[in-house]
């Protein structure tokens, strides 16, 4: 089946079986392996993107449901050099180790900072909670959110051009 | 060194520029799937691939009976047996590779694994670790001719006799019998390479998720004949560790053969399923602790006992044959110990094979739990707070470095001070004072403890191997002209921070800013041959390697500026990142001006150049020690165990960057938890893996953990190590499964609870809180 699919901006077309997982047309037809694959059962959200700006599990997406839509990808989270304020925030309160899941972390982050610009801790937790981290222990991927917010979240995301 | 610095790695990270094995994409690429054993135990009598071969998306299939024509059904494990990398004759654990499909894409491999037919004929089945022992029991190994029974190993080690004379001559003697079930690191990343047999050049190189790339190599020249110069290994990023990336999986040698079968660069990458199930697990120990005391409580003895599940091939990755009991006989831990014994039986079962060191260095969070549980079951029999049991036990500050029964010299230690310090922000009194009125509300509140030392930093040559290759490890130090650096280490980071500790080290020996300091690892073409990083060794090791090939830099530096200023070597002093003239400021060469003259203005008796390298072989281990208080509630309900306080003061001397080593704490303590309270990998008796996935094997998420890791600092600095460091990574795992069953066995004492096994499910919780006939409400 051919879809066309607005990731990141930019209009991609691709010839794909009905049963291609969007994680895999991302990594694997696009290219674009900053989305990356942690499990079989949609647990541990290494593999969230944004699917016309909700966060969305797409190794739980088909990616002929993508066609005609946005998505967006943690590449298209920052422009050039730039990095987000979340971004910056998870350097800065050292919210990574590994970084496997934290494209996964700021693409939900992004999406929460979105609808919740000044969330408490607790709304923080929960919404992170579908993201599984094996490194941080979380503490310091809160206080990297919080950051963001504090610095004043943006409230649209930034596209690659 | 020192500094909370942010990390260099961080950047590709953030922007999912990372390179992970999966992210490879070679031109030609294939791509595979492993077919693998529904059965725990069973014959093979035939495997026909010949449909899977027709499939117009499939190359090759590859079944155990190709790879005996090679030689290469089998491969040596590191702990000194053999594995099978494609069955032949049995499968001897659900999920076994039986096959190898390599296709044009994953999909494609995975359809083909449904046409391959293979003619079991199941056999009876062993999981349950002490049936292994029982008379009547299948020989799980009968590949192996001398193989009579499923005993693996005897091990025992410590003064039998004057441990028997402690027991008799105590005044309490206390016995437990306790499980550490079998868990998973499940690191987020799973288990994969990519091979790419060039056949014009005769190399082949492995991108693998390898916690060793060098040990890798050598050991994939051993298996597959190659030579050793013509296998480049590459660890490119990591997806976390955890020692779950240290032995070489039957994945990893047939995309090898199937390259040079193919002469196409072929990926496998395993699903999380396959990680769970056929990697290698950790722990699965059956122990008995006894300790014998005077009625002071100070002990008198301590004995062990253990029965060790190895699943169907050891595959411990223990420094050597020597220790098929990693350092379990640290058990003694940081108590003053007079006699000690343990004994241990290692048995295969039809489970995945293992069990790995996962973040404990070596099977040590298994002695710790021993211990600190046991102890607390001895404070319960003398009606001792177990804090007071603690104090009148541990090794007095004075008597280190100090020599323990079990034939360890510890490199310093003030376990006291530790202790009080955990106390101390933990407001023990308080928290005494809060248990007392939560118990008059019907509130059941738990405090456990935990003390202990670690033994990391394998390890001085003497005492430790991997597969024969000492354990030394290495760093190669260039200086440019204009000043900056490049360090290639043989150790390898999984999200450890190495690009930022060892710049950090060098800037601390040499002046040169961290962010001037490029650290390389990963490429066995490029990096001076280590053994990796696991048993957190890195810094023990890697990073004294690091220290030593700056201080041998910097005596070339002396010489450098001495030529510069006209001025005699010994009349010069190292101040602020440079050389002066002792008492003159005002004659000084910085760091850059000494590294151009290395390339510009060469002393006459001096090669061109400011480089070294440098293998340190550790004199001994490194022994960090720490004191943990945890808190929990349990609810009455659901039996759910919720952690409301953890507070964890580690010592690992000096810090090389406090805010990596803080991240290193939290994540370890969250793993602990989850041993703790959450994870295990169990089977039905027929062998039916029963967690093979997230939704069944439970890792904690940001809502099991409490709010703050509350974690204090005290440094006493390492004997033998040149910064005085000690790794530290393992230390929270080690230390805090014993504090959170400690904390629930405390909160379930008023109603007679002296043990309960891990994992603390809200179900097995319920069941006591309802066998002891506490209400819902």
């Amino acid at each position: 089946m051919r879809i066309q699919v607005n990731v990141n901006g930019e209009s991609r077309e691709a010839e794909v079986e009905p049963r291609l997982l969007l994680v895999h047309f991302i990594r694997d037809t696009l290219g674009l392996t900053g989305t990356h694959w942690g499990c079989d059962t949609s647990n541990c959200g290494a593999c969230t993107v944004h699917l016309d700006g909700e966060p969305v599990k797409s190794c739980t997406v088909l990616a002929v449901r993508a066609n005609g839509h946005d998505v967006t990808t943690i590449e298209g989270i920052s422009s050039g050099a730039d990095l987000s304020l979340l971004q910056q925030g998870f350097s800065k309160e050292h919210g990574l180790q590994c970084g496997f899941c934290t494209p996964g972390m700021i693409m939900t982050a992004t999406a929460l900072l979105k609808s919740t610009p000044r969330p408490s801790e607790d709304e923080i937790r929960e919404a992170i909670s579908g993201n599984l981290c094996r490194c941080t222990g979380y503490q310091y991927i809160i206080r990297s959110i919080e950051w963001a917010a504090r610095q004043g979240a943006p409230t649209q995301v930034e596209v690659m051009p | 060194m020192g500094d909370r610095m942010p990390r260099k790695e961080d950047g590709r990270f953030v922007r999912g520029r990372g390179k992970y094995v999966d992210d490879l994409q070679l031109p030609g690429m294939l791509h595979s799937a492993i077919l693998r054993s529904p059965f725990a135990h069973a014959k093979i009598n035939g495997i026909d691939v010949s449909a899977a071969l027709e499939h117009p998306k499939v190359r090759t299939v590859i079944t155990g009976k190709d790879l005996e024509e090679q030689g290469l059904a089998w491969m040596p494990t590191i702990a000194g047996d053999t594995q099978a990398v494609l069955a032949t004759d049995k499968v001897r654990f659900q999920g076994q590779e039986v096959a190898f499909v390599v296709a044009d894409d994953r999909y494609s491999a995975q359809d083909a694994l449904e046409l391959i037919e293979v003619d079991y004929e199941p056999l009876p089945v062993i999981v349950d670790t002490p049936k292994a022992l029982d008379a009547d029991a299948p020989i799980i190994r009968d590949d192996k001719a001398e193989q009579a029974n499923n005993v693996i190993f005897e091990w025992e080690h410590g003064d039998k006799e004057a441990t028997e004379r402690a027991f008799q001559e105590a005044d309490v003697t206390v016995r437990q019998e306790m499980i550490y079930p079998r868990v998973h690191p499940a690191p987020m990343e799973t288990c994969g390479a990519v091979a790419d047999y060039d056949v014009s050049t005769g190399k082949m190189t492995l991108w693998v998720t390898s916690q060793a790339p060098h040990a890798h190599r050598t050991l994939a020249a051993i298996v597959t004949g190659l030579s050793e110069h013509q296998i480049r290994v590459i660890s490119p990023d990591i997806g976390g560790g955890f020692g779950n990336k240290v032995p070489i999986y039957p994945g990893y040698v047939c995309v090898a053969v199937a390259s040079l079968v193919l002469h196409r660069p072929v990926k496998w990458m395993e699903s999380r399923a396959e990680n769970l199930m056929s990697t290698s697990f950790a722990r699965d120990y059956h122990m008995v602790g006894e300790i014998a005391a005077n009625k002071d409580g100070n002990i008198l003895g301590i004995r062990v006992d253990v029965l060790s599940d190895h699943g169907a091939f050891n595959a411990h990755a223990q420094p050597g044959d020597i220790w098929p009991m990693g350092f379990f006989a640290i058990f003694p831990s940081c108590y003053d110990a007079p006699a000690a014994y343990a004994e241990a039986t290692g048995v295969y079962s039809n489970k995945a094979p293992g069990g790995i060191a996962y973040r404990c260095s070596f099977r040590v969070t298994e002695a710790i739990y021993l211990m600190e549980r046991t102890m607390d079951v001895l404070a319960d029999e003398l009606g001792m707070d177990p804090v007071e049991l603690r104090r009148r036990n541990l090794i007095p500050a004075e008597k280190q470095p100090y020599e323990s029964v079990m034939g360890w010299t510890y490199d310093g230690g003030d376990y006291h001070a530790a202790l009080d310090e955990a106390l101390r922000i933990a407001d023990y009194q308080a928290l005494l004072e809060e248990q007392k009125e939560a118990r008059e509300q019907g509130t059941i509140m738990g405090i456990g403890i935990s003390t202990f030392t670690e033994i990391v930093g394998a390890g001085p040559k003497e005492k430790c191997h991997i597969a024969g290759l000492k354990m030394f490890d290495s760093a190669e130090l260039r200086v440019h002209p204009t000043g900056k650096a490049v360090l290639k280490i043989g150790v390898q980071s999984q999200g450890q921070g190495h690009e930022t500790t060892f710049a950090q080290i060098v800037a601390g020996e040499l002046g040169i800013p961290a962010e001037d300091v490029e650290v390389h690892h990963g490429d066995t073409d490029h990096t001076p041959y280590g053994l990796g990083t696991y048993g957190s060794r890195s810094t023990p090791v890697g990073g004294a390697a690091a220290a030593v090939v700056s201080r041998k830099i910097r005596a070339k530096a002396k010489k450098i500026a001495a030529h510069l200023l006209e001025a005699a070597e010994d009349d010069l002093e190292w101040v602020d990142g440079g050389f002066q003239v002792k008492g003159s400021s005002s004659q000084r060469k910085e760091m850059d001006e000494i590294a151009f003259a290395a390339y510009t203005n060469m002393p006459p008796d001096q090669e061109a150049g400011l480089e070294g390298v440098a293998y340190y072989d550790p004199p001994e281990m490194t022994y960090p020690f720490g004191a943990y208080v945890c808190v929990v509630e349990i609810d009455k309900g659901t039996g759910q165990v919720e952690v409301k306080r953890f507070i964890a003061v580690d010592d690992c001397g000096v810090r090389i960057n406090p805010m990596i080593v803080e991240g290193q704490i939290h994540g370890g303590l969250a793993q602990g938890i989850g041993t703790a309270l959450m994870e295990v990998i169990q089977f039905d008796e027929e062998g039916n893996h029963l967690n093979s996935n997230f939704m069944d094997y439970l890792i904690p998420t940001s809502m099991e953990v409490p709010k703050e890791w509350e974690t204090g600092v005290t440094v006493t600095p390492s004997t033998h190590h040149p910064l005085g460091a000690r790794g530290v990574a393992e230390s929270p795992t080690v230390g805090s499964p014993a504090a959170v069953v400690n904390a629930v066995v405390d909160a379930l004492s008023p109603y007679g609870v002296r043990h309960v096994d891990m994992p603390l499910t809200p179900a097995k919780i319920w069941g006591i809180l309802r066998e002891n006939g506490v209400e819902p409400f």
